[in-house]
């Protein structure tokens, strides 16, 4: 049976991890770093958001995105839980709808990778004709 | 909700929300006695006595995009299925208490579910705020406390995602040793 994993381990661990972070510093690539943030209320927790919440974590990293990502309240579109909002350097944040893991995974490929807009855009307008 | 673990998720978001510095979560398994406690404490706003008497009705919330708040009255609806309860305690500026308490062996309190994935959502999202959790069997008791991570950790973020992934991998074989299901 394998020694279970202490916190001495994650010391042995972190040497690597911080290796690669001061790697990734000194290295010449741009300052880029998606923001992502998942809708975490009660309807979001309930259809699923913790997954998709690691599943960027995880791939995001595995992919070599920079990238934070957080959590936020609800967001008002309860009806296509999970919901995300993905904000890439230097553009206006854009809110995905019905996130499932493959869908996520579609994102992070097409939009975040790539520069194609994926299905399932929930259009927010910050403008509206009052403020005008 | 599907299972235990997404109530306290829930839960501790009201928490967060509540601009809490350090939130502490006891997960208490009694066969014997037959019971299956939550309790989740947290330093944060607390609420004054008519927020209090209204924050178990599912009109009532905090925010501004819908006028439901179900977290609460669900995680009660729940607990009280199996015979239990729910009870929340809070003081202004002092912070708030949630203690669900459920049936163990009932056949309608919901399994535990992902603790680990549920844990390490949390750190991941909060780095800054410290959690205590403590979780207890009859076969031991296992504590995750951030601030020693961070110790360990010397300076490497705990929300790295490589970090995230070991820490939620810990405390899945960690509470597999004192028999978490």
């Amino acid at each position: 049976m394998e020694k279970i994993k202490s916190l001495d381990d994650l010391k042995k661990m972190k040497e690597s991890v911080k290796a690669k972070i001061d790697l990734r510093e000194k290295s010449d690539k741009p300052e880029k770093v998606v923001q992502v943030k998942v809708a975490m209320a009660t309807c979001g927790i309930a259809s699923g958001a913790k997954e998709v919440m690691t599943y960027f974590i995880e791939h995001l990293d595995k992919r070599g995105v920079p990238a934070v990502i957080t959590q936020t309240g609800c967001m008002g579109y309860c009806y296509a839980e999970p919901t995300i909002e993905v904000t890439k350097p230097g553009e206006e944040p854009v809110v995905f709808g019905d996130v499932s893991i493959e869908k996520a995974d579609e994102i992070i490929e097409k939009y975040i990778k790539g520069n194609e807009l994926v299905e399932g855009i929930i259009p927010v307008n910050y403008n509206t004709i009052d403020e005008k | 909700m599907k299972d235990l673990s997404m109530h306290i998720l829930d839960i501790i978001q009201n928490s967060v929300r509540a601009n809490a510095s350090t939130i502490d979560l006891n997960i208490i398994e009694d066969k014997d006695a037959d019971l299956f406690k939550i309790i989740i404490h947290d330093d944060g706003d607390g609420m004054d006595v008519d927020t209090l008497n209204k924050v178990l009705d599912p009109f009532f919330t905090t925010r501004t995009t819908r006028k439901v708040g179900l977290g609460l009255p669900l995680l009660k609806q729940n607990a009280e299925r199996t015979g239990g309860y729910m009870t929340i305690n809070s003081e202004l500026g002092e912070g708030t208490e949630t203690k669900a308490v459920f049936s163990y062996f009932n056949i309608d309190r919901p399994s535990l579910g992902d603790m680990p994935g549920t844990i390490t959502v949390l750190v991941g999202a909060n780095p800054d705020i410290r959690f205590n959790y403590v979780h207890k069997t009859e076969d031991g008791e296992f504590l995750f406390d951030t601030e020693e991570v961070k110790e360990a950790l010397d300076g490497v973020p705990i929300n790295n995602a490589e970090i995230l992934m070991y820490l939620r991998d810990m405390i899945k074989e960690n509470l597999q040793a004192i028999n978490v299901d």
